[in-house]
C-alpha cells in the first residue's frame, strides 16, 4: 500500500559530512557494483563505450562553489546525494501500484521491481533526483539503503552496513538510525548541526547533511601573538641566543 | 521537464475525449443511432487513444492493471480508476444510445461527472507536485478542466458554449503563464536550501556528478526550446482560441468545424508541449540548471 | 488503515566464494575481497584485515570488474603487418611471438646489451624485471620514476632515508595540524583519505597548500592558492620566522642531525665539505667536554654551535651556515610574498600556527627507548606537526630543491619519526649511503656490473665515459642531471631517435603508454616511433611492448605481448621494492589468479622467466641450461635474493614459521592466500619511533632482513654529495662538469636548500605566456586505463580547462565555450570551465582523460577524443632553444625529474572547432569496439 506508514519503528539513514567528503566517487562505484549484482533488476549502461554512455547510479556526487560572504577565497563541495528515506516520502503517495513503499520496520523506501510499471511519477515527486529509470529493465531504480547487507546473515556482522558508507576512504558516510536520540549518527547530527535538504519540501529527509566547518580562519589569527616574537634581530644574536638556550637544555 | 510526445498526446488526447463525453452525458437530446455512435466513437477514440498514449511511456505497460490499486494516495491510480469507471458508464449509456436509442440520463451524468473527475485526476498529477512548482496550483486542474470542456463544447458542435469556455480557457490559461513563470522563485527552493550550503555564501553549481547525461538530466532537465516559448506561447493561444472562435463565428460550415477542432487539437499540443518544457523541477537547481 | 509491504529476504545469499589479493587499479594496493558467483567475479570490496586499506575501495578498485570485463583486454600476441601507428596486427601463436622476440635480442646480448632499452613504465616488479635487464646485461633499465616523482623519492632519501610518497606517513592518529603540499591523490590515496578523515575526525587542522582546491584541498581548512612553482621560496620564508623565533627543535637538531656537523670554511677544494675522523666519520664537537668526536661515539652531545680550528682551517657547524643563509631578510615574508601569491601576513599566520602547535601542543608518549649512542629515553615526545607533498612540488624543475627545503622545515621543528609527525615505513628509514651506486659497465654476453639505478655520493659515480659522453639512453647519472636515481624513462624515445648518445635496435616497453599521455611533446613522439631512415627503415628499428588493453602505444609496437589482468595472474608487491608496509608494521603482498584467463594472454613476468630462459640470461637458467623459474609464481617461492631473502618475507622457511629471513618454503603462496593475500610484521612498541636512532629498531629490522647490520645515521640537512658536484664545478677534482653545465650545476646543487625559478621561466617570454598550466589526477582515474572502464568514463568522460575568474572575466567566457591554449611549443584547441577557487594565474585540467580515436575499444566518436584533450601537447621535453646553440632538457637539473608543471601558457577565446585540437586519426582497433549495452550481472 502506498500510503505511508504514520510512523516507523527506525529511522534507518545516512549522514553525510561535508566537511570530510573529498570527492572521491568511491561510494558512487561501490553502491553501483552492489546494486548491480543484488537487490533487483543489475544497473544497466546504454552506449557504455559510445559517444554518450549513460547509466542507472543510485548514488551520485555532485560539487558546488561557494564565495563565502565575508570575502575569503572560494571554497569547493564535494556533494554526495542519494535517496533521504524521507519520512513524508512524496515518491510513495504518488506512486500507483504500490511498487513504491516505505518499510515500517526502519523506514526505508524501496521499489518493489515487479510491481512497478516504470510510469516515471515517483522520480517527477522526488526533489532530490533520488531515483532514476533504469533504461534496459523499464523500472524505477532508487538507494535500498542496502537493505540487503545491512540485514544479512550471511555477511560478518561488521559488514551489515551499506556499501558506500563501508567503502567511503574518508569515513565521510555515516549509518545508522537517525530516530534514536542515543545514537551515534544523532548525536554527530547534534554535534554538527546537521542539516535537511530542502526542508522547504516538506518531504522531512531522514538523511542528514554535516555542513562544512568554517574555512581560512588562520587568516584571522592574530601574528604579534608570541609564537613569532623574534630572539634577536641579528643572524649573530641568533646564534649567540642558541648557545644560552643549549645550556639551558 | 523533457516534453514526452507520449504524454502531450495522452493529457491532449484524453483531455478532449473525457470533454466530449461530459458533454454526451448531460446533453438532454443526446444523439442516437448512426451519428450517436460516430460521437462515441471519436471521444472514445480520444479518451482511449490517449490513454493507450500514456502507456507508451510506461516501462512495462503490461503490468499496468496493478496501477489501479493505490487510489488511496495516488492521483495516477485514481486517475485510471475514473477513466475506467467513466469508459464503462459512458459504454453502457452509449450503448443504449446508440443501439436503442434509449437515453439513460442518470447514467449520462453519472458518467459526465465521471468524465469531469478523471480530468481533474489526471490535472492533480501534475498539480500535486511540489517539485515542479509551475504545476502545483489549483489552476492546473481549472486549466485542463476548461480546455476538456471547451475542446469537447467545440467537437460536440456547441458555438456558444464553445466560444464562452474558449475565452475563459484562454483567460485561465494566461493567467496560469503568468503567475508560472514566477512560481518558481516563490516556491523557495534555491540552490541554497537544496544544498543547505547557503549560509556560507553565493553558490554555484561548479560540476555534475557525472560527464555524460543521466536520467534525470533527460527527464528533467529541458532547456532547449525554452528559448521560443513566447513565440510559441501565442502560436498556442491563436490556434487553440483564436482560430476557432473564428470559425466559430463564421457561417457554419463543415469545413470550418473541422479546421477549428483541429487547430483547436494542435494549440492545445502546443499548449502541453509548452506546459513541460517550460516547466522547471527542483531538482534542476543540484544541476545548475532547470 | 493497514500497511502491506512484500516479504523481502533480508538475507540473500551474497557470493559463493571469496577471493581475497591485491587490488591493481592503482599503485596503492589496497587488499580486495573478489566475491565470486556462478564462477564469475561478483562484487569487489575492501579487505577489513588488510593493513593499507581497512575495507576502504576507492572507485577504481570498486570498479575492478568493468576493468577485467573491459573489451579492450589484448586477446592473444601480436605481429604487427600494417605501417607502426596504423594499429594493423595479425595474431600469432605465443611460440612464435616469443621466438620473435629471442631472434631480436639474442644477438643484441652478444654484440651490444646496451642496444636493448628496456623501460617498465607502471611497474610494480621492479626488483624483477630489474633483475632481469641485469641478468641481460644493458645499461639501458628503468621505470617510470624519472618522468613521475623522483625529485621527491631522491630529495627525501639523502636528507632523511626515506619519502613523503608510498615510503612514510604522517602520524595520522597524533597530528594536530596537516599540511599538504601539491596533492591531488598520490600513491598513498586510500591511506591519505582514511587519514584525513581521521584528522577531521578529531577536529585538527588542516592547511592544503595548493594553487588549485578540488579533493582534499577542498576539505583543508586553510587554503593557499600559492603560484605554481614557488612553494620552495615560501617554505624558506617559514623557515626564516621559525628560526627567526627561535621555533626550532635544538636537542632533536643536536641529537639526530648533522646540524652540528663541522663544514670545512676554507676556500679550495675541501670547502663545504665534512670534517671527519680517519674512519670516514663525520666529527662535532662534544658540548661537554668542548672536544671533536665523531657523531655517533657513546654519550656525545654535539654542540650546534661550536667553531673549530684545524690547520688553521675554520670549520662551522651546518647550524651556523644555516642561521647564515636563512635569517636573510631575502627569505622574509615581505620578500617572497609577490613571487608565492600568498600575502606576507599569512606567511606569518601559518609560521605562528605552526610554531604553537609544535611547541604548545607537544605531548609525551608513555614509551621508553635507547638510542644509538646508548642513551635511554624514558618518554617519546611528540610535536603533532605533519607534513605531505608529492608531485606539486615534484614536478617542477625546481622540486628537488624544493622537496629538500620541505623536509628541512620539518627537520628544524623535530617532527619526523617522532609521534604527531612523519614517520617512516620499513624498509625506511634506509640512508642514501646504504643504497647502492648506479652500475653502466657492459660487458658481451654478460651481466651488468650492478644495480642499474643508485644513489650518486660524487662526481666519480656518474655514468659517464672518458670523453663525457652517457653511457645510458637516457643520460642519466650525467652532469645534466647528476643525481638521477631513477633515470629518464621521458628523454629514452627522443634520444633513441636523435642516436644520441648512440643508437638502439629493440626498445622493449612493459606497460607505459609512451605514445600518448605519458610523453611530453606527443605528437613528436608519435613522429619519432615513426620516423625512418634513408633506407625506409625505422629509426627505432624494433619495438616490443607489453600491455593488457588496447591503449594508443599498442599500435606502435612491432611486436605485443598481451598481459592478463590483475585478476588473472600471479604478482608479488615485495619488501625489495615497494612493499605494502605500514609506519608501524612490515608488510607485504601478493596477487594470485583468482580468475582463469579467457584469452590466449600470459602474465608478462611469467613471460620474462621464459624469455630469459630461452636468452641463457644467469639467473633464469639452471646450471644444465633448464629453465629455472617455470613462471612467475615459481620464481616468488624459490628465488633468493641473498640467502634467506627473497620476494616475500611471510612464512619463509619450509615449515612457514621465519619471517623476513628463511629458507624457502614451497608452501608460501598458499599461505598468503589463506591469510587473505599478505603478510604483516608489526614493529615492537620501543621501536615505533625515532627509527633510524633506536636501537631497538635497528635490531628488529636486522631480524627481518631489511638490512645486514645496524646503520644508524643522522639526517642530512647538509646534503655533502650535492658539494662535491659544486666542488667540481668551481674547478676542483678531475671529473668536471662540461662548460655549458658548470654554471648550472654551482648554482643548483647546493647542499643547503635553495630556491630559483622554474627553468622554463628562464626560457620563454613571460608577458607573452603569463599563465600557469597543470594538470591534475582524478579520483575516479588512473591515468589512461580508467576510460576503458564503462562505469568510470561516465564520470569523467572529457576534461574541459578550468580557468580562474580573472582570466574567465578578461576573455568574456561563457558556459560551453573554447580556447585557443598555447605554449612555446604548440597549441591545443579545448573546452573551458570557468572555477573561482583557483590561483588568478593558474588554469589546470584532469591528466589523461584524452584519448586517442580507436584506442581503448571505444568508439571513435567517445567523448575522450572529440572533447576530451591531453595538456602533453603543450609539453616539450626539451626546452626552447636560448640562442646558445645547445638543447636544455625539460627536467630538474638535479634529478633528472620531467618538469611537468613548469609550463607556461597563454589563452585565447575562439569559436567551437569540430572536436578538440590536436585531432589525429583513427588507430584501428586489434580488439573491435565495445557492446552498445551493458546490464551486467554474473548471472548473464
Ligand atoms: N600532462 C601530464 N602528463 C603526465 C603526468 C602529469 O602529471 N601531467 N604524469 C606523469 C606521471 S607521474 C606518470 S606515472 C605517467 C603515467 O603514464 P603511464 O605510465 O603511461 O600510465 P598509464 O596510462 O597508466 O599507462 C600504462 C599502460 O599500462 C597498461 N596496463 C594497465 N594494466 C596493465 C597490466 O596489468 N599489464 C600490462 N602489461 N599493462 C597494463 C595500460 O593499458 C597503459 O597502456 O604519466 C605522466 N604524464
Ligand atoms: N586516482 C589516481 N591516483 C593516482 C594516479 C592516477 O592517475 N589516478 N596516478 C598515480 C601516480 S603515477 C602518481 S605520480 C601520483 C601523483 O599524485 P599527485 O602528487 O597527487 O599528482 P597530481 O595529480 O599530478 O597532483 C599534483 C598536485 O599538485 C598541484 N600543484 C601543481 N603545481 C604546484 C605547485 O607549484 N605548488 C603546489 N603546492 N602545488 C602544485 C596540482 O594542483 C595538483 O593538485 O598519483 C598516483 N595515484
Ligand atoms: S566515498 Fe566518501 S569521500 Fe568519497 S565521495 Fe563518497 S562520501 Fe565523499
Ligand atoms: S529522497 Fe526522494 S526518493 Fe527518497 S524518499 Fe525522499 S522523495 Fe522519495
Ligand atoms: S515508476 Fe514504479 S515505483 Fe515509480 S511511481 Fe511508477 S510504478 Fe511506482
Ligand atoms: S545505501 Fe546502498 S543503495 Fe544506498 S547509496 Fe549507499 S550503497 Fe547505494
Ligand atoms: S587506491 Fe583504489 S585503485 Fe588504488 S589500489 Fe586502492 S582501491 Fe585499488
Ligand atoms: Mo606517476
Amino acid at each position: 500500500m502506498t500510503t505511508l506508514p504514520t510512523s516507523t519503528e527506525k529511522k534507518l539513514g545516512l549522514v553525510i559530512d561535508l566537511d570530510t567528503c573529498v570527492g572521491c566517487h568511491a561510494c558512487v562505484v561501490s553502491c553501483k557494483g552492489w546494486n548491480t549484482e543484488n537487490y533487483g533488476a543489475p544497473l544497466s549502461d546504454q552506449d557504455p563505450y559510445g559517444a554518450a554512455p549513460k547509466g542507472t547510479f543510485l548514488n551520485r556526487v555532485h560539487s558546488y562553489e561557494i564565495q563565502p560572504e565575508r570575502g575569503s577565497a572560494a571554497q569547493l563541495i564535494h556533494f554526495p546525494k542519494s535517496c533521504l528515506h524521507c519520512e513524508d516520502a512524496p515518491c510513495v503517495t504518488v506512486c500507483p501500484t504500490g511498487a513504491s513503499y516505505k518499510r515500517v520496520e526502519d523506514g526505508i523506501v524501496l521499489v518493489n521491481e515487479s510491481d512497478c510499471i516504470g510510469c516515471g511519477l515517483c522520480a517527477w515527486a522526488c526533489p532530490y533526483g533520488a531515483r532514476e529509470m533504469d533504461q534496459a529493465e523499464g523500472v524505477m531504480k532508487k538507494c535500498t539503503l542496502c537493505v540487503d547487507r545491512i540485514y544479512n546473515e550471511n555477511l560478518p556482522e561488521e559488514d551489515r552496513q551499506p556499501a558506500c558508507v563501508r567503502t567511503c576512504p574518508a569515513g565521510a558516510r555515516h549509518f545508522g538510525d537517525l530516530g534514536d536520540p542515543d545514537s551515534a549518527v544523532s548525536k554527530l547530527v547534534a554535534e554538527r548541526g546537521g542539516m535537511d535538504l530542502m526542508p522547504e519540501q516538506g518531504t522531512k529527509p531522514v538523511n542528514k547533511y554535516l555542513p562544512p566547518r568554517p574555512k581560512d580562519e588562520i587568516e584571522e589569527i592574530d601574528i604579534l601573538a608570541p609564537f613569532l616574537a623574534p630572539v634577536a634581530e641579528e643572524p649573530k644574536g641568533f646564534l649567540g641566543w642558541l648557545d644560552k638556550t643549549l645550556e639551558r637544555l | 521537464m523533457h516534453p514526452a510526445r507520449s504524454i502531450i498526446l495522452f493529457t491532449t488526447l484524453s483531455g478532449l475525449g473525457f470533454g466530449l463525453l461530459v458533454w454526451l452525458g448531460i446533453d438532454a437530446q443526446a444523439p442516437t443511432g448512426w451519428v450517436g455512435f460516430i460521437f462515441f466513437v471519436i471521444a472514445y477514440a480520444l479518451a482511449g487513444g490517449g490513454l493507450m498514449a500514456s502507456t507508451f511511456h510506461l516501462g512495462h505497460p503490461e503490468r499496468a492493471i496493478k496501477a489501479f490499486s493505490q487510489w488511496r494516495s495516488s492521483w495516477l491510480s485514481r486517475e485510471g480508476i475514473a477513466a475506467v469507471a467513466t469508459l464503462i458508464v459512458m459504454g453502457i449509456y452509449g450503448f443504449f444510445l446508440v443501439v436503442f436509442g434509449l437515453q439513460i440520463s442518470l447514467l449520462g451524468w453519472i458518467g459526465a461527472a465521471l468524465a469531469l473527475v478523471t480530468v481533474y485526476t489526471t490535472s492533480m498529477i501534475y498539480a500535486q507536485l511540489k517539485t515542479v512548482p509551475r504545476w502545483n496550483t489549483p489552476l492546473t486542474s481549472a486549466l485542463f478542466i476548461c480546455f476538456a470542456l471547451a475542446g469537447g463544447a467545440l467537437l460536440s458542435g456547441r458555438v456558444l458554449f464553445s466560444v464562452n469556455l474558449l475565452v475563459i480557457a484562454a483567460i485561465i490559461q494566461v493567467i496560469w503563464w503568468q503567475q508560472g513563470d514566477n512560481r518558481f522563485s516563490e516556491a523557495g527552493s534555491t540552490l541554497a536550501s537544496a544544498t543547505g550550503l547557503g549560509q556560507i555564501g553565493q553558490v554555484r553549481a561548479f560540476e555534475p556528478p557525472h560527464t555524460g547525461t543521466n536520467y534525470l538530466m533527460d527527464e528533467f532537465m529541458h532547456v532547449v526550446g525554452r528559448k521560443h516559448a513566447l513565440k510559441l506561447r501565442g502560436i498556442a493561444l491563436i490556434l487553440m482560441v483564436g482560430v476557432p472562435i473564428l470559425c466559430l463565428l463564421l457561417p457554419f460550415n463543415h469545413l470550418f468545424a473541422l479546421l477549428a477542432v483541429v487547430s483547436h487539437l494542435i494549440g492545445v499540443y502546443v499548449s502541453r508541449w509548452l506546459f513541460f518544457a517550460e516547466a522547471e523541477h527542483v531538482v534542476g537547481l543540484y544541476y545548475g540548471k532547470r | 488503515m493497514s500497511i502491506q509491504q512484500p516479504d523481502l529476504n533480508l538475507s540473500p545469499p551474497v557470493s559463493d566464494e571469496v577471493r581475497k589479493t591485491t587490488c591493481y587499479m592503482c599503485a596503492c594496493r589496497c587488499g580486495i575481497n573478489v566475491h565470486m558467483k556462478n564462477g564469475k567475479v561478483a562484487y569487489i570490496e575492501g579487505n577489513k584485515d588488510h593493513p593499507v586499506n581497512r575495507g576502504v575501495l576507492c572507485a577504481k578498485g570498486s570498479a575492478g570488474i568493468m576493468q577485467h570485463n573491459a573489451p579492450s583486454r589484448l586477446r592473444s600476441p601480436l605481429k604487427r603487418v600494417g605501417p607502426r601507428g596504423s594499429g594493423e596486427f595479425e595474431e600469432i601463436s605465443w611460440e612464435e611471438a616469443l621466438e620473435i622476440a629471442t631472434g631480436w635480442m639474442k644477438p643484441l646480448r652478444e654484440t651490444g646489451p646496451e642496444k636493448l632499452a628496456f623501460f617498465t613504465g607502471r611497474d610494480q616488479s621492479q626488483s624483477f624485471t630489474s633483475f632481469w635487464a641485469q641478468n641481460f646485461g644493458t645499461p639501458n633499465y628503468a621505470a617510470h620514476g624519472g618522468f613521475c616523482s623522483v625529485n621527491m623519492a631522491t630529495a627525501g632519501i639523502y636528507t632523511m632515508g626515506g619519502a613523503f610518497w608510498e615510503f612514510g606517513q604522517p602520524d595520522w592518529d597524533h597530528t594536530k595540524l596537516f599540511m599538504l603540499f601539491g596533492v591531488a591523490e598520490d600513491h598513498d590515496s586510500n591511506p591519505i583519505k582514511m587519514g584525513i578523515g581521521k584528522i577531521k575526525a578529531r577536529g585538527a587542522r588542516v592547511i592544503g597548500v595548493n594553487p588549485i582546491r578540488t579533493g582534499y584541498n577542498a576539505v583543508a581548512d586553510d587554503w593557499v592558492g600559492i603560484t605554481p612553482g614557488t612553494d620552495g621560496l615560501f617554505i624558506l620564508a617559514l623557515v626564516h620566522e621559525l628560526m627567526k623565533a627561535g621555533k626550532i627543535d635544538l636537542d632533536y637538531l643536536a641529537r639526530y642531525t648533522n646540524a652540528p656537523v663541522l663544514v670545512n670554511a676554507a676556500e679550495g677544494p675541501e670547502k663545504g665539505l665534512f670534517l671527519r675522523d680517519s674512519d670516514g666519520k663525520p666529527l662535532v664537537v662534544d658540548r661537554a667536554t668542548g672536544k671533536l668526536t665523531a657523531f655517533d661515539a657513546p654519550g656525545v652531545r654535539p654542540s650546534l654551535t661550536a667553531t673549530h680550528d684545524a690547520d688553521g682551517v675554520t670549520h662551522h657547524t651546518v647550524m651556523h651556515l644555516m642561521a647564515q643563509r636563512y635569517l636573510d631578510p631575502a627569505y622574509a615574508p615581505e620578500a617572497v610574498a609577490e613571487r608565492c601569491g600568498i600575502p606576507a601576513e599569512k606567511i606569518r599566520q601559518i609560521a605562528s600556527e605552526i610554531a604553537r602547535v609544535a611547541f604548545d601542543e607537544a605531548f609525551e608518549l608513555d614509551q621508553p627507548w635507547t638510542d644509538f649512542r646508548g642513551e635511554r629515553h624514558e618518554k617519546m615526545i611528540g610535536r603533532p606537526v605533519s607534513f605531505h607533498s608529492m608531485r606539486g612540488v615534484s614536478a617542477h624543475s625546481n622540486g628537488f630543491q624544493t622537496c629538500r627545503a620541505l623536509h628541512v622545515l620539518q627537520i628544524l621543528l623535530g617532527t619526523v619519526e617522532v609521534p604527531g609527525g612523519f614517520r617512516f615505513k620499513p624498509p625506511y628509514p634506509k640512508p642514501q649511503s646504504a643504497h647502492p651506486k648506479p652500475h653502466g659497465k657492459v660487458t658481451c654476453g654478460k651481466p651488468l656490473d650492478g644495480p642499474h639505478l643508485g644513489f650518486v655520493h660524487g662526481p666519480d659515480d656518474l655514468l659517464v665515459e672518458a670523453d663525457g659522453s652517457a653511457r645510458r639512453i637516457d643520460k642519466a647519472f650525467t652532469w645534466e642531471n647528476p643525481m638521477s636515481a631513477h633515470g629518464l624513462m621521458h628523454m629514452v624515445i627522443s634520444n633513441a631517435h636523435a642516436g644520441d648518445p648512440y643508437k638502439i635496435d629493440t626498445l622493449f616497453l612493459y606497460m607505459a603508454n609512451m605514445s600518448w599521455n605519458s610523453s611530453m611533446n606527443t605528437r613528436g613522439v608519435m613522429d619519432m616511433l615513426t620516423d625512418t631512415d634513408e633506407n625506409g627503415d625505422y629509426v627505432i628499428p624494433r619495438i616490443i611492448y607489453s600491455d593488457a588493453y588496447s591503449s594508443e602505444m599498442v599500435a606502435y609496437a612491432d611486436l605485443v605481448l598481451p598481459d592478463t589482468t590483475y585478476l588473472e595472474r600471479h604478482d608479488c608487491i615485495s619488501l625489495l621494492d615497494r612493499p605494502i608496509c605500514e609506519a608501524d608494521a612490515a608488510a607485504d603482498a601478493i596477487r594470485w589468479p583468482v580468475v582463469a584467463p579467457d584469452r590466449n594472454v600470459r602474465g608478462f613476468q611469467s613471460v620474462l622467466c621464459d624469455l630469459g630462459a630461452r636468452l641463457d640470461l644467469p639467473g633464469f637458467v639452471n646450471e644444465d641450461g633448464t629453465q629455472k623459474y617455470a613462471d612467475y609464481a615459481d620464481y616468488i617461492v624459490n628465488h633468493q635474493r641473498k640467502p634467506g631473502i627473497g620476494p616475500l618475507a611471510g612464512w619463509r622457511d619450509a615449515d612457514g614459521t621465519a619471517i623476513g629471513r628463511g629458507d624457502v618454503n614451497t608452501d608460501q603462496l598458499n599461505r598468503y592466500i589463506e591469510n587473505g593475500g599478505f603478510s604483516i610484521s608489526h614493529i615492537p612498541d620501543e621501536a615505533l619511533y625515532y627509527k633510524p636512532w633506536n636501537t631497538a629498531y635497528q635490531d628488529w629490522a636486522v631480524g627481518m632482513g631489511l638490512y645486514d647490520a645496524p646503520q644508524p645515521y643522522l639526517f642530512q640537512l647538509y646534503v655533502e654529495p650535492m658539494r662535491k658536484f659544486q666542488l667540481a664545478a668551481e674547478g676542483h677534482g678531475d671529473r668536471q662538469p662540461p662548460e655549458h653545465l658548470r654554471q648550472r650545476v654551482k648554482e643548483t646543487l647546493d647542499p643547503l636548500p635553495i630556491w630559483y625559478p622554474p627553468i622554463e621561466d628562464g626560457h620563454v617570454d613571460l608577458d607573452a605566456y603569463p599563465v600557469h598550466a597543470l594538470t591534475q589526477r582524478p579520483m575516479a582515474m588512473y591515468h589512461s586505463w580508467g576510460s576503458q572502464n564503462a562505469w568510470l568514463r561516465q564520470i569523467h568522460g572529457r576534461n574541459p580547462l578550468y580557468v580562474p575568474t580573472k582570466i574567465w572575466e578578461a576573455n568574456g567566457f561563457a558556459e560551453g565555450d573554447w580556447a585557443k591554449v598555447s605554449s612555446t611549443h604548440g597549441e591545443i584547441i579545448v573546452p573551458v570551465a570557468h572555477m573561482a577557487a583557483l590561483n588568478e594565474n593558474t588554469v589546470w585540467t584532469w591528466n589523461a582523460i584524452g584519448k586517442r580515436k580507436g584506442a581503448w575499444a571505444l568508439d571513435t566518436d567517445a567523448p575522450e577524443a572529440t572533447k576530451g584533450f591531453l595538456l602533453n601537447h603543450l609539453i616539450h621535453e626539451l626546452l626552447p632553444p636560448k640562442g646558445d646553440g645547445l638543447r636544455w632538457s625539460n627536467s630538474d637539473p638535479i634529478t633528472g625529474q620531467a618538469a611537468w608543471f613548469d609550463l607556461r601558457v597563454k589563452i585565447e577565446k575562439t569559436g567551437p572547432p569540430t572536436e578538440a585540437q590536436p585531432g589525429f586519426d583513427p588507430i584501428k582497433s586489434p580488439v573491435g569496439q565495445g557492446p552498445d549495452n551493458l546490464t551486467w550481472s554474473s548471472k548473464t
